[in-house]
């Protein structure tokens, strides 16, 4: 057997079959209700997709190096009430200082994480269980508790994530090219390789002269960093800031990585992958309507996809074991 | 073979600890260019802390290490490896998740601004493992490699940083002759390419067969060097030990009685097939066999822990209601319970006799863990300490102690002295005859052939999963085990 | 020297709540009374009923995310029967036993499809809450028969309502297993070493899987109280519970690496989350800022003893 072959077949066949079953799905959709695949529809799909494509990209480089970040959909939250307070107190500074700012807000809110499972290697479940309600909170203090409305927002604010190019809006852009750079990057940069490494085998990366506790505070900054930007393009979309949005966002971020094939244990996964998956929910999701099953039906239908996706990979792992070879020595 | 050149790193009296702890004290060591020097010493003589000294891991608290004359500081990981020293660590220190020609570059790819230099670093890879004869490709995942196959990659990597200094930790403790074998054939062309070489092993054949000098630790001191043409076994074994050893293998002569274990054509698909042999009172049949041949998946299935896929095996009537107790391979992930006490530990497969109606009562656990405390000569301060403050060999006392509180009439061993030091070996042979003594049987899996030829009355040889012969206490020699082994 | 450490937490944990009735009897002359610490334990006693399962579970090394969607659905079930016109024994019946056979799917994934906790029960949360959704819609289902509204709103004697009661019954019944017998002892075993467990002959995956269970089952008696006392069922009932009930847990001092933990940390957790809630309510100050507190409080559980063991 040609080797070359039987190294795609690890993470890529997994990759391509997720990428022929959203296909299928596609295709299955479109001959039933031609509409399906009309631009305008494709559009409105990738603009409703897109910042769930931008969290779980953010996620996956938490995963890969063996953590978790539960904080995310309250980091955004917070960076996103921060961007709408910026833009009343200050709606002549334009949008370039509001990116900015979420930027910055969202990367240190996520050094605060990576600094506590780093420095003082605490486990990631409790530290970012811990800061998303301290996040939470902070939003409400730093609101009163009241919204920031529509109405209280510049128009340069709120036309950002709106206005479209060749088509599609430029959140969808945004995070095309977020997808673009995660899966050049990850493939071809060296910090990226290192971050594979350390969530593969911690132990063998520290003799390796790799830090794995700084390959996890990068990780989470990064994170954070596209939370905060997240923050802000949500509160654009929704053209509404209060302390409750993204509430619970979290655990689809996270279940959305793990029907992109991102493996819990760290090491394993794919920008592609995580891309194909959200595409997939993104697909059912706007085809329930159509198909005319009432949109309550979403989530359902996720979790099975999870399920589906979690156990098939279980099992190809049990039968993959080493036909006589000792367990572990 | 040059053996004459001066030395290339120098240790000399370092010393470290660790809290209250004297891991090494005053330590000399001497490594030269084109040469293997052969580490030897008991567990707990500090070895591995001298390991993790010359790989940056550690820092010692005084002491001087020089390299080629200078005197060096190895501050880290990364200042090991660019100052020349590589360490192939027992444990397998690769990346599964990656493959072969990734991990050969970890931290050290070859990049162009930032990014990494993908063709670059294939056909280096492809060329050190052309160098090396290796039977696998660049491009294979590290998953898919045996143990053998990752030390190979392990010693691969310290090729691509230009090694000068290489250090092997226990590299053939899970590797089989052969692999073995081809291991010394990468080991000599090192040593013909004028690498300095650290070869720690507790297998005195294998030291003989592969080293030009010797060093020996005892209780974290150097206690001796030299030559190896100057030295016997018997030498090394006084330096090493530095006090008579209680005789090994204390094997009494017993007269095997009743049929105990009766096993039939017993087959597990992929591990092992058509087992048939009977263990009765009063004897020890030995298992011997290369890693991988199936033998730890039998004892696993005679246990329960997996099930058959054909074939049985019954115990005596008058038996079945003591069991099988089993003993496993390695103890800390599968025999000790390390965050536990040694009481918890032994109380641990005896709960149901210790709390009939579910309670548990703290009294009775710590009197029987006194008893076998006494027992067994376990050195602990006490019931409550904890398991992982022990000793290896104290530890493996604690796992064969808490199987023998529950009066099984058969033990299976599986390795039972791998990795534990004289002492303890010796006690763990004669808790091991006594038990067999009083009527019960022994199926002892080891891949010690001396441990082997020193304990069976019977010896039985799987290869490749299959029973491939037989052997009588006077039959069996080393040369019959390992070839009806190794298939020669 | 273990358990000093935790000794140490716990008593920590102690002084915390003194300060909460100090700092709160100063502020609100109010909150000193019988009746109003009666109102108060409402705050606690149904997430806490799953907390202590949960802490078992945690101490065995697995974790349930979808104790909350556990809820939700058992809810579900009950709102479906009371339509139905099924009595107050049979709605009982349908939550326990909704809840109890979403434990044992979680159970199966864990042990027989060998789905890592963590993932599996990230999907069954999205699964089961997704069912509640699919069923209801954004309807509401109300039509509880009078007796039903006992269990989440009657009092058992004077300010002792039937919640505290079953809570207080049910951590002294928990406390007893698991610090005093031998299939206690096994948990944490399993949670401390699961492979050396399975080769000391513990049947590691039956206890995985009756913990897992347990758990179910325990969401759906937090459902019966719940639903009770709101007297309504809607899909997002409960909504955000689990990460709630979770640091109760690991802020009573369980480690989420498995093996250590004990049910007088999880009880005390459980009484400073309650207290908050509640002092907090008390002036006016809405439960999200309590959040920044209880945050607070689960990473200084963790990272008090990371710092003292670094010196």
């Amino acid at each position: 057997m040609n080797p070359a072959k039987l190294r795609l077949s690890e993470g890529a066949r997994r990759d391509l079959t997720l990428a022929v079953l959203a296909l299928a799905l596609f295709l299955a959709v479109t001959m039933a209700y031609p509409d399906f695949a009309k631009p305008a529809n494709l559009a409105g799909l990738l603009d409703d997709t897109a910042i769930l494509i931008m969290l779980a990209l953010g996620q996956m480089l938490v995963i890969l190096v063996r953590g978790i970040d539960l904080s995310i959909a309250a980091n955004l939250a917070l960076c996103g009430m921060l961007a709408a307070l910026f833009n009343r107190a200050l709606p002549e500074a334009g949008i370039l200082p509001v990116l900015v700012l979420s930027l910055v807000s969202g990367a240190v809110l996520g050094a605060v994480n990576g600094l506590l499972v780093w420095k003082l290697t605490l486990p990631p479940i409790v530290v970012t269980l811990g800061t998303m309600s301290v996040y939470r909170g902070a939003i409400y203090l730093l609101s009163r508790g009241a919204w920031v409305n529509e109405n209280e927002m510049t128009r340069e604010f709120l036309g950002f994530t709106r206005a479209t190019f060749l088509g599609a809006s430029t959140l969808s852009w945004l995070a095309l090219s977020f997808a673009a750079l995660f899966i050049v990057g990850l493939g071809r940069l060296r910090l990226a390789r290192d971050l594979y490494a350390a969530g593969g085998n911690p132990e063998a990366a520290a003799y390796a002269g790799i830090d794995t506790g700084r390959m996890q505070f990068i990780a989470y900054t990064i994170c954070g960093a596209i939370a905060g930007l997240c923050g802000y393009l949500w509160v654009a979309r929704f053209a509404v800031a209060y302390t409750d949005i993204a509430l619970g966002f979290e655990l689809q971020v996270i279940a959305a990585c793990l029907i992109g094939g991102v493996a819990i244990a760290g090491g394993k996964g794919s920008a592609f992958g995580v891309l194909i998956g959200c595409l997939f929910i993104g697909i059912i999701r706007s085809s329930l309507p159509l198909v005319g099953v009432s949109a309550f039906w979403q989530m359902f239908i996720n979790g099975l996809v999870i399920l589906l996706a979690v156990l098939l990979s279980a099992r190809s792992r049990m039968f993959n074991r080493v036909i006589l070879e000792a367990p572990r020595a | 073979m040059p053996i004459d050149t001066a030395p290339c790193l120098t240790l000399s009296g370092v010393r470290k600890s660790f809290g209250a702890a004297r891991a090494l004290e005053r330590v000399a060591l001497e490594l030269r260019a084109g040469s293997v020097t052969a580490l030897i010493g008991e567990n707990g003589a500090g070895k591995s802390t001298l390991v993790k000294i010359l790989s940056g891991v550690h820092q010692p608290d005084e002491g001087e290490i020089r390299l080629d004359g200078k005197a060096i500081r190895i501050a880290d990981p990364v200042s090991a490896r660019r100052l020349g020293i590589a360490v192939v660590h027992q444990e397998c220190m690769v990346f599964d998740n990656l493959d072969v020609a990734e991990n050969l570059f970890v931290n050290a790819q070859p990049t162009a601004r930032g990014f990494v230099r993908w063709r670059d670093l294939r056909a280096r890879a492809a060329a050190v493992l052309r160098d090396l004869d290796a039977d696998f490709d660049a491009s294979t995942p590290v998953s898919h490699l045996s143990i053998a196959q990752k030390h190979v990659v392990q010693i691969a990597r310290a090729l691509v940083d230009d090694t000068r200094v290489l250090i092997l930790d226990e590299p053939t403790a899970s590797l089989s002759q052969r692999e073995c074998t081809e291991l010394f054939r990468i080991v000599n062309k090192l040593r013909e390419s004028g690498c300095a070489l650290l070869f720690i092993s507790h297998k005195f054949e294998e030291i003989f067969e592969i080293a030009d000098h010797y060093a020996v630790f005892r209780d974290g001191s150097s206690v001796g060097a030299g030559l190896i043409s100057d030295v016997t076994h018997d030498e090394l074994i006084r330096l090493m030990v530095g006090r008579p050893v209680a005789q090994l293998f204390p094997k009494l002569e017993t007269t095997p009685g009743a049929e105990l274990l009766r096993v039939e054509r017993l087959s597990r698909a992929g591990e092992f097939e058509d087992i048939s042999f009977s263990l009765r009172r009063g004897e020890i049949v030995g298992i011997y066999g290369l890693v991988g041949a199936g033998r730890t998946e039998l004892a696993q299935v005679l246990f329960g822990i997996n099930r058959a896929d054909a074939g049985s095996f019954t115990l005596a009537r008058d038996a079945a209601a003591a069991g099988i107790a089993l003993v496993p391979e390695d103890r800390q992930s599968q025999g000790a319970v390390l965050a536990f006490s040694v009481a918890a530990n032994i109380a641990l497969p005896n709960l149901a006799e210790l709390a009939p109606r579910g309670m548990c009562s703290e009294r009775a656990e710590t009197d029987l863990a006194r008893q076998w405390i006494d027992k067994l000569d376990i050195k602990a301060q006490g019931p409550k300490q904890a398991v992982h403050s022990l000793s290896g060999g104290n530890q493996q006392k604690v796992v064969i102690a808490k199987w023998l509180a529950r009066k099984p009439c058969v033990l299976i061993l599986d390795e039972p002295t791998k990795g534990i030091d004289v002492g303890a070996k010796a006690a763990v042979h004669a808790v091991t005859s006594e038990f067999v003594n009083n009527g019960n049987g022994v199926l002892m899996i080891s891949s010690d052939l001396p441990e082997i030829l020193g304990m069976s009355d019977r010896v039985l040889v799987m290869r490749r999963g299959r029973l491939r012969g037989e052997f009588t206490r006077a039959q069996a020699t080393s040369e019959l085990l390992l070839r009806a082994a190794s298939g020669a | 020297m273990k358990t000093t450490s935790f000794l140490r937490w716990e008593s920590m944990l102690a002084v915390v709540i003194v300060l909460e009735f100090v700092l709160f009897s100063n502020i609100s002359p109010y909150f000193l009374s019988v009746d109003t610490l009666s109102d108060a334990s409402f705050n606690f006693t149904e997430r806490s009923l799953v907390a202590l399962p949960l802490a078992l579970l945690i101490i065995a090394g697995e974790i349930d995310i979808s104790v909350a969607a556990i809820i939700a659905l058992a809810s579900v079930a009950m709102g479906l029967g009371a339509a139905r016109g099924f009595g107050t024994p049979y709605l009982v019946l349908f939550g326990l036993g909704t809840g109890l056979i979403a434990g044992m799917i979680n159970g199966a994934l864990v042990t027989v499809g060998r789905v890592p906790s963590i993932v599996a029960t990230i999907g069954t949360m999205t699964l089961f809450r997704g069912a509640a959704y699919a069923v209801l819609g954004d309807r509401v289902l109300k039509e509880y028969p009078e007796s039903f509204a006992a269990f989440g709103q009657g009092y058992l004697a004077g300010p002792v309502s039937n919640e505290l009661m079953l809570f207080v019954v049910f951590a002294v019944v928990f406390a007893v297993f698991l610090h005093r017998t031998r299939w206690g002892r096994v948990v944490y075993a399993i949670g401390a070493n699961p492979v050396a467990s399975r080769f000391a002959g513990v049947a590691v995956n039956r206890y995985r899987f009756a913990l897992f269970a347990l758990t179910g089952l325990f969401s759906g008696l937090a459902a019966v109280l719940l639903t009770s006392r709101l007297g309504s069922t809607r899909p997002s009932i409960a909504q955000g519970w689990e990460l709630e009930i979770i640091s109760i847990v690991i802020l009573g001092g369980v480690s989420v690496w498995g093996g250590k933990g004990s049910i007088a940390g999880v009880v005390l957790a459980a009484l400073v989350f309650g207290l908050v809630t509640f002092g907090l309510g008390l002036m006016n100050i809405p439960g999200i800022v309590m959040s920044i507190f209880i945050g607070l409080l689960l990473i200084l559980v963790v990272a008090v003893p990371a710092i003292l063991n670094r010196r």
